[in-house]
């Protein structure tokens, strides 16, 4: 079975997000002062082959926890959904 | 059967201090250095592994963390696990972090800069092999060119990093005065470099390869080189070496 899974990686709220505060800031020039607190992260989409939900989950799990995710400086979550 | 002192110099793709590495250590006679190609799972009898800087698969998806999946990478952790010594600057120092074998991470500059500029730092490890032979009432100048450099880890690791003498490099005023006036990215104590418990894994950001040589106008870099190498290998090897300065 196919499954997608679609995957955001934000920096770690205790974190200084430089990027987000330079977005932050140039809401400002574009008259939304009203929109603050910008953080940027990641959306990462992917395909998997697994015999079950369960087992996509797992997998994705540890795709997130090994190589898609720092999880010294991230976090993530995830949906998954079958093709 | 050379007997000479070998040393591996990792290539990854998009690598580009390595030729800068194999220059500054080729300058010991009795040392061979060697670059070894990522994909290659033969450390090839290396006695010190070195990561070299640059940006690593374009720095996709965080620094260093697709190097950390190459396949060399698998005996540079089995390596350094038995105690031998690894050596990471700047994408190198990254890759490690990545990889596990020293703690902590390489955020973004504070700035979201990429700072490329000479920085005083203070030798701060009096036990670490590659600051040890440092004097500690000087600073000494190297060059920085990074987008993230900013280190950062938890609490407890950084009090660890400390109670062991493990932090080998700090940023400092030419003067050696560590504040945050002369913190260039944010990075946590000014710390510019670390070890790992073992103090056989080294990481810095700064590039000491960069100003080892005086036709670059600046040789405090090499004495970095000279004081690692006359650690691991013996004073032997530092004072046959080709004098460049």
């Amino acid at each position: 079975m196919k499954f997608i899974a679609e995957i955001d990686v934000m920096p770690h709220a205790a974190l200084l997000d430089p990027q987000g505060k330079a977005v932050s800031g140039s809401m400002k020039n574009l008259g939304l002062p009203e929109i603050n607190n910008v953080r940027i992260g990641k959306h990462i989409r992917l395909e998997i082959e697994a015999d079950s939900s369960q087992s996509a989950h797992e997998k994705v799990e540890k795709a997130c926890k090994e190589i898609l995710s720092n999880p010294i400086m991230e976090g993530y979550s995830f949906q998954i959904t079958e093709a | 059967m050379s007997s000479k002192i070998r040393i591996g110099v990792i290539v990854f793709p998009g690598s580009n201090c390595d030729q800068d590495m194999v220059d500054a250590l080729s300058v010991y006679p009795q040392v061979e250095v060697k670059k070894l190609w990522h994909k290659s799972a033969n450390l090839e009898g290396s006695q010190l592994i070195v990561l070299p800087g640059g940006f690593s698969y374009g720095d996709y998806l965080r620094s260093g963390a697709i190097a950390r999946f190459s396949p060399i990478m698998t005996e540079v952790i089995r390596f350094a696990s038995q105690g031998g010594f690894v050596f990471g600057v700047c994408n190198g120092f990254q890759i490690l972090c990545e990889s596990h074998l020293l703690p902590g991470a390489l955020l973004h500059n504070t700035s979201h800069k990429f700072i490329c500029e000479n920085i005083p730092l203070v030798a701060a490890s009096s036990t670490a092999a590659i600051s040890a032979s440092l004097k500690k009432d000087r600073t000494y100048l190297i060059p920085i060119a990074h987008g993230e450099g900013r280190y950062y880890a938890d609490e407890a690791t950084i009090k660890n990093l400390q109670d062991e003498d493990r932090i080998i490099f700090k940023y400092s005023s030419a003067e050696g005065v560590v504040n945050q006036e002369f913190n260039p990215n944010g990075s946590l104590n000014n710390i510019a470099g670390v070890c790992n418990k073992g103090m056989n894994v080294f990481g810095m950001m700064p590039h000491p390869e960069r100003a080892a040589d005086s036709a670059l106008g600046n040789t405090d870099g090499r004495l970095i080189l000279d004081g690692f190498m006359q650690q691991l290998f013996g004073e032997e090897l530092v004072k046959a070496q080709s004098v460049s300065m």
